[in-house]
């Protein structure tokens, strides 16, 4: 049988709308029913970019792991939604969800970022690195590789996001030391505790040359 | 989260025209508390003004000091040349909070405009004044373990939370912002406030101004400088107390001496009267005693952030011993 998809809250928040959020839509509802098209409003207020009300997608172009999108997006939707429930990429995990744990750590231009406190509308034309970008047809990505040989995991559930900082935290020049890596990698939580073993991956590819 | 308007735009003035319509608006910047804010629905905004693309993003030398748009996130702050050659306190304090994460996404004015991280602000279920006006402060008798020790008031004793104020607002930053009414400059020990009556306002920004720039003037403390962060865990947690600390040494006397604490009060504190007792002093342990001493004094702790009362001079003085060793 196949599995339906259950539909979720754009932020999968399952919780019902309170009073006063109903009030507050309800009465912006009225306001946008009465003004004139979004389009016309958002000249009229030089809001000369983008304009949505409630209910409104935009358009968003998003170039993710090397191929270009073209998207209509809820202004509430985070990038890491997108990535995982509209483009499937579902290797970025999401773990607390509030930017504690680093688990959904993505590249956005090239910088580490945590897609769980980025709404995805803001990041108009820019370009996008997941887990799955990072390796090269079947030829792993180097950090790749050393998380393996030096079992920088254990349940997996943190890993695409270590994989994804450690790569960065490099690039930043940030891995100089364990403690500088241990300091410059803190924002990447492991429950199973195999710190001990990513900061040695890390090290070993910074020692390789990777730039 | 709730739905709600979104405008982005190119050109401060409709930004700021944009925030003064009716209905709760909000600016969106970096996003790293102000998304998180409202999946909890502590922000409920009607509108979200998307200010990424106004051109202040960049960092540059002004005639004397050095001027930082209101957009440039930490981690560019933190890692400029200039930063760290001439304000190097500055790059120790942005690099003391957060991850690297969250200082790619931060701005300088979102991290400003910060809001506290006292439990019973984030808690919707209980009272509190600076979420709910009026509705009371569960931290005077709950849990306070990491709230202020000077400045708070009966309605309110969250503490500021962020670390690069703590910097900025001992290195004499100046904030520049620009609202309805025209552009005005405050000091940054001016931007944030005291909670009194009004919890709820975390700092003297008027309706629908908007953060510009923040201007650091001619460097005084390119070298002896520390920022010691006590914290629950090494690395990626709120500061229980933390100490900027710059020394102006000259021949062997402090010349001037600037210092400021985090997680002590609801805006960054200057220890002005510490500073002022340090100038003209040798660089000391025995001087250090002092001035934390002095520090300390009208500190007032409530029932389980007693500790801060000891935690604090003790980091007083290792800030100072740290600058002071810096050669």
């Amino acid at each position: 049988m196949a599995r339906k998809k259950i539909p979720v809250a754009p932020d999968g928040d399952t919780t019902s709308a309170s009073r006063r959020d109903f009030i507050k839509q309800s009465s912006l509802l009225t306001a946008i029913a009465l003004a004139p098209g979004s389009v016309i409003k958002a000249a009229e207020e030089r809001w000369d970019e983008k304009f949505a009300g409630i209910f409104e997608k935009l358009p968003l172009h998003l170039e993710v792991n090397g191929v270009k999108h073209t998207l209509s997006v809820e202004p509430r939707v985070t990038l890491l939604d997108l990535l995982r429930e509209e483009l499937q990429l579902t290797g970025t995990k999401k773990g607390c969800d509030r930017g504690q744990c680093g688990a959904c750590t993505v590249h956005v231009d090239g910088k580490r970022v945590n897609s769980c406190l980025s709404l995805a509308i803001t990041n108009e034309g820019k370009k996008i690195t997941t887990i799955e970008g990072l390796a090269d047809g079947d030829k792993l990505h180097p950090m790749q590789e050393a998380f393996i040989k030096h079992d920088g995991f254990q349940c997996g559930y943190c890993t695409s996001g270590q994989i994804m900082s450690g790569v960065a935290c490099i690039k930043e020049g940030h891995a100089g030391s364990p403690e500088e890596i241990r300091e410059f990698m803190s924002g990447n939580i492991c429950r199973c505790g195999a710190y001990t073993n990513i900061v040695k991956a890390i090290s070993e590819v910074k020692q390789g040359g990777m730039s | 989260m709730n739905q709600f308007e979104y405008i982005r735009t190119t050109d401060s003035k409709a930004a700021i025209k944009a925030m003064t319509k009716t209905g709760e608006a909000q600016f969106l910047a970096g996003g790293t508390n102000l998304v998180d804010l409202m999946k909890m629905r502590i922000v409920v905004p009607d509108r979200l003004i998307d200010i990424n693309p106004l051109p202040l993003r960049d960092i540059e030398k002004t005639l004397t000091g050095l001027r930082i748009g209101a957009l440039a996130s930490n981690s560019e702050v933190a890692e400029h040349p200039l930063v760290k050659k001439n304000y190097p306190l500055l790059s120790l304090a942005i690099n003391a909070g957060a991850s690297a994460q969250l200082r790619n996404m931060a701005t300088t004015g979102g991290n400003m405009m910060q809001r506290t991280r006292c439990p019973y602000f984030f808690d919707v279920t209980l009272p509190c004044n600076k979420r709910s006006p009026g509705s009371g402060c569960s931290a005077l008798e709950g849990y306070n373990r990491m709230h202020a020790i000077f400045g708070a008031s009966t309605a309110c004793i969250a503490v500021n939370p962020s670390d690069m104020s703590v910097g900025m607002a001992t290195l004499d930053a100046v904030v520049h912002v620009s609202g309805p009414k025209g552009d005005r400059s405050m000091k940054f020990t001016d931007f944030h406030r005291l909670p009194g009556n009004e919890p709820q306002k975390d700092n003297n920004l008027l309706p629908g101004e908007l953060i510009i720039a923040v201007d650091l003037p001619a460097s005084r403390y390119p070298q002896n400088v520390a920022y010691v962060k006590v914290r629950d865990r090494n690395s990626y947690a709120f500061a229980l107390i933390s100490v900027a600390a710059a020394l102006d040494i000259r021949d062997g006397i402090i010349h001037t001496a600037s210092l400021g604490m985090g997680g002590v009060a609801h805006k960054p504190w200057r220890l002005t009267a510490a500073e002022a007792f340090l100038a003209g002093k040798k660089p000391v342990d025995e001087n250090f005693r002092k001035a934390a001493a002095i520090s300390m004094e009208g500190a007032k702790a409530y029932v389980l952030n007693k500790f801060k009362l000891t935690m604090a001079p003790n980091a007083i003085r290792a800030a100072l011993q740290q600058a002071a060793a810096k050669a």
